[in-house]
């Protein structure tokens, strides 16, 4: 074990191993370092300063998230220097923006919107003036509106460390800075795979989920936790919900491990199919081939399937049946359907597309 | 295949390591797998893996797939000669003497015959067969050897061939030659393409296996699912799914049940899939559309999909995973477990349940590896399988100290070709296979917007050089025909192929792609051959 490193902060001390940030020190004393551009399993940038606090002998204020502990250090996060500082820097990025509330979808899940009620501002003490970007409306996934972005990166590192894209970076210099495929293209003309990994991590309405535009504010969804239904990753995510319809779906880092957080472009866009108006309704039945299907009752379907199977089995034998379970349902359906094959039924065939 | 390869080399036919060591290990050994456009959240571990953490990455592929640019060393091998490959890699590593010898002596079987074999696959030999040049794949040879650990993913790549059970087995061999199964960041990797592929086989959906795998034919196993089911059991093994069809074609399969699967797309030489289905007594598709499938069937189910339902799927890694109802169904469609009951009882088998956990309970208890998880316990986190005991943590990687059949057995594996290579009238080499945006027969992924704007319509990546040939521009229509029918598709020109050979998806109903594909089976795993057969193309 390495030597722990002994610092205070707001007057408590703590123990961390060297090489951690005064940030996380602090966050395991549980106090509270406003962050914008930090994220965590990302590298450390210290963009957007927000996480500044006070450290004794040091010239200037410090941003904590990219300040590596020392010992003896001796930190401060909520003197009125700190808290002028954050002010300043978080009415700077309001004003530099449009952040119109009234109509974003993030309004109520918007972190800059929750720091600037955190730090008590009114209004900018600044004119409001966005940068006029145009809005990436390019395709029917991902919604860029740069007149949003607060420039902290977090969609470039998450699209660079965390999918390893390498689709974003930033281009421009100073108040033209902004974040983009190469060539300042569209998402849709650029290598991007929508993974979407850059709307979970932005911090504010700048990158956002399309098809949730106009479909439910943050605090009328309800978040259902499931496991995706496309590949054997079996990653875990949220589908938020309203009017039983899926309003948008996003990972959840808490969820840990096996996608830490990080879903694909199926799982995250490919859920229309499920309140698709193709789905099948009723059970269905035909005589024979060549007649069209008839609506029936449950009852019905159950009946005709029951006495048909019956009659088979009496005919043929049980091995004259044969049946398909299904690497796309469940365990418990799995389970079900080879125990009728072979329990009811009477025979093992029973075989699913493991092979295809 | 997976199950069969992996169960007669170490005991145990699933992925023996964790999704999550993926990205910290020294080596991954890549074949056979297009991970970021399959599995894109292992692909993302790769990546990583690479870019942050100085993981070496070995790639044998024919297709220069996305992570090519991320490879040390990419071998490109001819498609369907993956075991000359990895003998030529074994030789190289025998002959230089940087095998593991201890863990060789103590922990493994028929090495012998394993080194007698290899010792003809030398780099130059393998060369002549694979097209795989000497000198890389003596470098590659070299640096999987030299990796403390590490890991080999592999997919479809592998097993779709008539020699799919051998190329399981030969990524087994390599990976035991050098010690690398049975530890953390090690293993031989099979990376499931369906969310509960797993579970589906863990769950005894298998002709020959009840759950976890135990034998129908063995009678002290048989008599103990006669005991929980109150039935008695066929002693004899059941069909494939391929040997169905072929039964349904000569009139010995009268009826066929079909729980949300679409071979009317999926399987191969699809015209012939077609006839035998039709002659079927009763052909009953439960399914979340009218799929290919279901159009020609008698009996239609509206089953609920994931969303609307509770239950658990078991990911590639063995982790069993809650999977939680978010929505009512639409209309009147039921839960498959529902339908099953219902049908069940109309046969004349009773069964009854409240909710899918009490279903999962039953299914625990007599399922040895998922005995110790219950629906309480994986509420936050998944288990991973063998999971015997409720106080049992669950399983990261497989055969430490030990494998599930005592020794891990080496098989002496030679090479054969595949069942149809081209010649003067189909000169092309089809290679099938998925990608980014659509999954499976598409059913799902077609009906949504967002993939379907990324990938409308189906493309045949054709090597600009063969494209020039042939006078076929890019986006241009072209016509793809084998012996067994012929299909559409606009050209996509891409040094993704190489020259002679052309990739396609069949994800598209339109394209139809399996009613090319070459229905010759692996012996063992009666895995259809979707990875190879014999094309001609021309402009429509």
């Amino acid at each position: 074990m390495e030597k722990k490193v002994t610092l205070t902060i707001d007057g408590q001390e703590v123990s961390v191993n060297p090489g951690q940030t005064v940030l996380e020190a602090a966050r395991s004393l549980g106090i509270y370092i406003p962050t914008l551009c930090h994220y965590a399993n990302t590298t450390n940038v210290g963009a957007c300063r927000v996480c500044v606090v006070e450290v004794e002998n040091a010239r200037s204020l410090v941003a904590s998230c990219c300040m590596p502990v020392s010992p003896g250090m001796v930190v401060r996060t909520n003197t009125p220097a700190v808290r002028a500082a954050q002010k300043m820097i978080i009415e700077l990025l309001w004003s530099s923006g449009d952040h119109n509330c009234l109509t974003c979808e993030q309004n109520g899940a918007c972190e800059l919107q929750n720091l600037i009620y955190w730090l008590k501002i009114d209004k900018p003490r600044f004119p409001i003036e966005p940068p006029g970007h145009a809005l990436d409306e390019s395709n029917t996934m991902i919604t860029r509106d740069l007149n949003k972005c607060v420039l902290c990166g977090r969609c470039i590192r998450a699209c660079n460390e965390i999918q390893v894209n390498e689709v974003l970076d930033f281009s421009m210099r100073g108040s033209y800075a902004k974040v983009g495929p190469a060539f300042d293209t569209d998402y849709i003309d650029s290598s991007c795979v929508f993974c979407g990994e850059c709307l979970q991590v932005c911090p504010t309405g700048a990158i956002t989920f399309k098809q949730a535009k106009f479909a439910g504010r943050p605090w009328e969804l309800e978040k259902v936790r499931t496991t995706c239904a496309y590949c054997g990753v079996g990653c875990q995510m949220d589908l938020y919900i309203k009017d039983n319809k899926i309003v948008k779906v996003m990972g959840n880092r808490e969820y840990g491990q096996p996608n830490e957080g990080s879903l694909c472009v199926k799982g995250r866009f490919a859920m229309d199919f499920v309140s698709h108006p193709d789905r099948l309704k009723k059970p269905l039945i035909r005589a024979n081939k060549k007649e069209d299907f008839k609506e029936v009752s449950w009852d019905e379907a159950f009946k005709f399937i029951g006495d048909k199977l019956k009659a088979i089995k009496t005919e043929y034998g049980a091995d004259s049946v044969a049946g398909l379970a299904s690497a796309r349902c469940t365990n418990e359906e799995n389970y079900l359907f080879q125990k009728f094959m072979r329990a009811g039924v009477g025979t093992n065939n029973v075989d699913h597309c493991a092979r295809l | 295949m997976t199950v069969a390869g992996l169960a007669a080399t170490f005991g145990s036919g699933a992925m023996t390591n964790s999704i999550d060591e993926i990205e910290y290990t020294d080596l991954i050994l890549a074949t056979g797998t297009n991970t970021t456009e399959n599995h894109p959240i292992i692909g993302a571990k790769v990546k990583r893996a690479v870019r942050r953490h100085g993981t070496k990455l070995i790639v044998i592929d024919p297709r220069r797939i996305d992570l090519v640019k991320y490879a040390d060393i990419w071998l490109r091998q001819k498609p369907g000669t993956d075991v000359a490959v990895i003998n030529g890699l074994m030789n190289v590593i025998l002959a230089e003497g940087l095998e593991d010898k201890p863990y060789i002596a103590e922990r493994t079987e028929g090495f012998d015959a394993l080194k007698a074999m290899v010792a003809r696959y030398t780099p130059e030999y393998v060369e002549r067969i694979s097209g795989v040049p000497a000198e890389d794949l003596k470098k590659a040879a070299r640096m999987y050897a030299a990796a403390k650990r590490a890991s080999i993913l592999y997919a479809m790549g592998i097993t779709q061939h008539i020699s799919g059970t051998d190329n399981v087995k030969s990524c087994a061999n390599l990976s035991m030659l050098c010690g690398n199964v049975g530890i953390e960041g090690g293993g031989v990797n099979p990376l499931r393409g369906q969310n509960n592929v797993q579970g589906a086989c863990d769950m005894g959906a298998l002709p020959n296996v009840y759950p976890a795998y135990q034998q129908v034919a063995n009678d002290d196993v048989r008599r103990k699912f006669e005991a929980a089911w109150g039935a008695s059991l066929s002693p004899k093994p059941g069909l494939t799914i391929m040997e169905m069809m072929a039964a349904a074609g000569q009139g010995k399969i009268k009826a066929l049940y079909i729980m949300g699967e679409n071979p009317l797309l999926s399987d191969p030489d699809l015209h012939h899939v077609k006839k035998e289905l039709e002659k079927l007594d009763l052909l009953v598709v439960q399914d979340i559309f009218m799929t290919e499938t279901a159009a020609i069937a008698d009996v239609v189910l509206p089953a609920a999909s994931f969303a609307e339902k509770d239950g658990t799927f078991s990911n590639t890694e063995r982790r069993v995973q809650r999977v939680r109802k978010a929505l009512e169904p639409p209309g009147e469609a039921k839960t498959d477990w529902e339908v099953i009951c219902g049908i069940s009882n109309a046969f004349g088998y009773p069964m009854n349940y409240a909710s899918a956990k009490e279903i999962f309970e039953e299914a625990a208890s007599v399922t040895p590896s998922y005995a110790g998880i219950t629906y309480k316990r994986i509420d936050k986190e998944g288990i991973q399988w063998p999971c015997p005991t409720h106080e049992h943590k669950g399983t990261r990687f497989l055969h430490k100290d030990k494998f599930s059949r005592g020794l891990g057995l080496f098989s002496a594996i030679e090479y054969i070709p595949p069942a149809e290579l081209p010649d003067q009238d189909y000169p092309f080499l089809m290679t099938t296979g998925r990608v980014l945006y659509h999954y499976h027969t598409g059913t799902m992924t077609r009906r949504s917007k967002g993939p379907s704007e990324r990938y409308p319509t189906s493309l045949v990546e054709i090597n600009p050089a063969d494209a020039e040939k042939l006078n076929i521009a890019d986006g241009q229509t072209v016509v793809v025909a084998s012996r067994r029918g012929e299909v559409e598709a606009k050209a996509q020109l891409t040094e993704k192929s190489a020259p002679g050979t052309i990739f396609m998806n069949f994800h598209f109903t339109d394209t139809p792609v399996n009613l090319l594909t070459n229905p010759a089976l692996d012996p063992i795993g009666k895995i259809p051959e979707y990875k190879v057969c014999a094309v001609k193309l021309q402009a429509a």
